[in-house]
């Protein structure tokens, strides 16, 4: 088995299930397809003979004129290389395919995605409810023929804008009231909320603890308006005592279906809104969007352009780790202070941001082939300056200011603990994955753009707790410096884009996975082109969701106070869990 | 020892606190309401207090910053106002949101499309001031603003503006993007001069 792991091709699984496994010899697309009935087994083999232990992704896409629905599973190695896709496919009424929850656990918000947004039933699920949108939604709203009740066209450019524009406010189009639709049977005035009812009795039914002391069970809402969850997010948890033994996460307040709005607009149209996933992180989202559809058109960008990515990826990151540092010490109980001067660096961060594109958060700078503006002058001595000077001696304060407090030692040591085998298994990323011992970068693992130049170390930690998710933060900040200082050495002058921008781009039909370390970890776009202006299906990997998977498994046998401890080293943003 | 930790963090924040009246002695009277005190403290170089007390102090915006497009005209000779829109309407495609709305209209004498909008509209309410009907427009007519303030009190009648709110003078634009204008200037003196010549080596 090891020999075969340690082989980096893929392996001839065609020849290993004769009739049930076939490669995908659709044009542009890669992989293969599963019979449904063996997935799990076939799942199974991956695992355990393949060594394809980590399930990234998850999704479904429907294919309306072939009458399929079609669910997508991208699995990697955890010691590096490429993807293996497969799919399934099932008829598009009443689709219904095997659960992989059993295998890898990452699949179970996933695969609760997929049934909401796309209705594709997942059998064997241990808990197949919505969980984007609330259960008195009429529909799946990722189906291609769903159209939502304010529909004004299936695809933008919308003609009512040129050459006779019929101007109105969308208000008028899309008035209070008007701009919902409920099942049949439903009646919004006399809506009781079940799910919820269904979430407590589940909860209740959980068996006790060990010990002589009697205690009552006590249910509490965490949320959705509670300044520990970073936004509108919901933890229903059981307790006993002070003492977790159940955890339920409620997510979907801030869910506008982003992947909706995509496959509405054009490939260059979408770039903005990617932006608006992981508010902190724009510029990362806007590098794997640029990968996935770059892949598809088979452009590179130049080599100046390919410099700027990196250094706006890393300023990213270390944006969002002082941002994140900050606010877990805010959970803590730290008020303020340290977030204070975790800002003060994010500010001067986005202040290069705001210079080279335009806006300080919703960036938008990055182009198929490029970036969309050179640096202006004087821009790249800022950065210098940051890079050289000024942020290696504030992470060191930061360093000195928290690492060694007592207090924050006590309260993170050994708190939500997640081993090596269940972060793989739950599919975690980013510093939750490598804080629980799995050296596991995608800059390293798979490199994309350049990343294979730059000589930087893999940050890991081996505690799995919340304390190791903070150190592992640190060190990925010091490697970022370490890859911005070569950056601002290597840049070359040249153009910033690899041929004349264009608004309307040409991508020929096929799949594409781009997929980038981004700051919260691994993130990925799915994007499935035919020929048209607008992509047939666009998925996002969001690793603020799926590493939510994992939450009930830290938090059970932790202290309540500690579960809020817990979400803040998870670091959420929820523009990007509830897309 | 126990407590070091906490002690050595406090002796952070303490240094934090101390810096700000050390700054403020060394740069007296020029820290505060001043272009070059809010350079002071929004620079790399900046220690202490770092807050910018807005609105009483801006900061400064940097040329690409951008919120909310405006159209650009040029003056004629005679002083009248020509529009460098010519109602292509590739912003209108472009824009993410579709928040942007033309009127074109024709010639009642040749029935030709006239080069120029009757009406452009754009919801400002929409907008989400991505950028690319500015960097897509392929006459310089439309371009990102600087003017950030834009408050109204209604949002109902106010949040739609039409093509006289939004023309703005190329001057403004030269004033508030110098870099870009100058390059556009350039490239098209450059254009015309292209033209000319061949124009020349036909006859």
């Amino acid at each position: 088995m090891s020999e075969q792991i340690a082989e980096k091709v893929t392996p001839d699984l065609a020849a290993r299930f004769p009739g049930d496994v076939m490669p995908d010899q659709r044009p542009g697309y890669q992989g293969y397809l599963v019979n449904p009935e063996k997935l799990v087994e076939f799942a199974t083999a991956l695992r355990d003979e393949f060594g394809y232990d980590y399930l990234s992704s998850v999704t479904g896409v429907d294919y309306l004129p072939e009458g399929k629905m079609e669910v997508v599973y991208h699995a990697y190695r955890t010691t590096g290389g490429a993807a293996l896709i497969f799919k399934v496919q099932v008829p598009r009424e009443n689709a219904e395919v095997p659960s992989l929850v059993p295998v890898y656990r990452g699949a179970e918000f996933q695969e609760r995605e997929a049934w909401d947004l796309l209705g594709i039933r997942f059998s064997g699920h241990p808990d197949l409810r919505r969980i984007l949108l609330w259960e008195g939604f009429a529909g799946h709203p990722l189906r291609k023929d769903y159209h939502e009740p304010y529909f004004e066209e299936e695809f933008k450019p919308f003609k009512s804008r040129w050459p006779e524009g019929k101007v109105r406010r969308s208000e008028d189009l899309n008035p209070f009231h008007a701009n919902v639709q409920y099942p049949e049977d439903f009646d919004p005035d006399q809506y009781v909320p079940q799910g919820d009812e269904a979430i407590y009795k589940s909860l209740e039914s959980i068996p006790s603890r060990d010990g002589d002391m009697k205690v009552d069970r006590l249910i509490v809402n965490l949320g959705p308006q509670h300044p520990s969850t970073h936004g509108v997010f919901r933890m229903i948890a059981a307790l006993e005592g002070e003492t977790i033994v159940d955890l339920k996460p409620v997510m979907g307040y801030l869910h506008r279906n982003h992947e909706k709005i995509a496959e509405r607009n054009t490939f260059l149209q979408i770039m903005p809104f990617t932006d608006r996933l992981d508010y902190i992180t724009s510029m990362s989202n806007n590098f794997g969007y640029a990968l996935a559809v770059e892949k598809l058109m088979g452009v590179r960008p130049p080599e100046r352009a390919e410099y700027i990515r990196v250094m706006m990826a890393e300023l990213t990151r270390i944006a969002s780790h002082v941002v994140s540092i900050g606010f877990l010490l805010n959970d803590l109980g730290a008020f303020f202070t340290p977030m204070i001067y975790a800002l003060e660096e994010r500010e001067l961060i986005l202040d290069i941001f705001e210079a080279v594109s335009g806006s300080r958060m919703m960036c938008n700078y990055f182009r198929f082939g490029g970036v969309a503006r050179d640096l202006p002058e004087g821009i790249l001595d800022k950065v210098k300056d940051l890079v050289l000077e000024r942020l290696p001696r504030k992470i060191d304060e930061l360093d000195t200011y928290l690492t060694q407090n007592e207090i924050v030692k006590v309260r993170t040591q050994g708190v939500g603990v997640l081993t090596a085998e269940e972060a793989i298994s739950y599919s975690a990323a980013g510093p939750i994955l490598r804080a629980a011992g799995v050296p596991y970068d995608v800059r390293r693992a798979d490199p994309y753009s350049i990343y294979d130049r730059f000589d930087f170390d893999v940050a890991v930690r081996y505690n799995g707790d919340v304390y190791d998710r903070y150190l592992v933060r640190l060190e990925e900040i010091r490697q970022s410096l370490r890859i911005l200082a070569q950056v601002v050495r290597d840049i070359p002058e040249g153009p910033v884009m690899a041929s004349k921008p264009q608004y309307q781009v040409r991508v020929p039909a096929g799949e594409s996975y781009g997929r980038v370390e981004g700051p919260k970890g691994e993130l990925g776009y799915y994007v499935i082109s035919t020929g048209k202006p607008n992509p047939w299906r666009y998925h996002v990997r969001a690793p603020s969701f799926i590493n939510l998977t994992s939450l009930a498994k830290m938090c059970k046998g932790n202290k309540v106070a500690d579960a809020v401890v817990i979400l803040g080293s998870v670091d959420i943003v929820l523009g990007e869990v509830d897309r | 020892m126990t407590g070091w930790g906490i002690i050595k963090g406090l002796g952070v924040t303490f240094k934090h606190f101390f810096e700000t009246y050390l700054e403020d002695i060394r740069w007296w009277g020029k820290r505060y309401y001043t272009p070059e005190g809010i350079k002071l403290r929004t620079d790399a170089r900046a220690r202490g207090i770092f807050t910018v007390q807005y609105p009483e102090e801006k900061l400064p915006v940097p040329e690409e910053f951008r919120y909310l497009p405006f159209l650009v005209y040029d003056i004629g000779e005679d002083g009248k106002r020509i529009d460098r829109c010519t109602s292509c309407g590739i912003c209108a495609k472009v824009c993410p949101p579709q928040c942007i709305w033309i009127v074109r209209s024709n010639d009642p004498v040749t029935g030709k499309p006239i080069p120029e909008p009757t009406e452009f509209y754009i919801d400002v309410d929409i907008c989400m001031n991505c950028g690319l009907c500015a960097e897509y427009c392929p006459f310089d007519a439309i371009k990102m603003d600087h003017d950030y303030e834009i408050a109204s009190y209604n949002r109902k009648a106010e949040h739609i503006y039409n093509k006289e709110k939004l023309s703005k003078p190329a001057s403004y634009y030269a004033s508030i993007r110098p870099t870009n204008f100058a390059m556009e200037e350039a490239a098209r003196l450059e254009k015309a001069a292209r033209v000319q010549t061949r124009r020349a080596g036909e006859n």
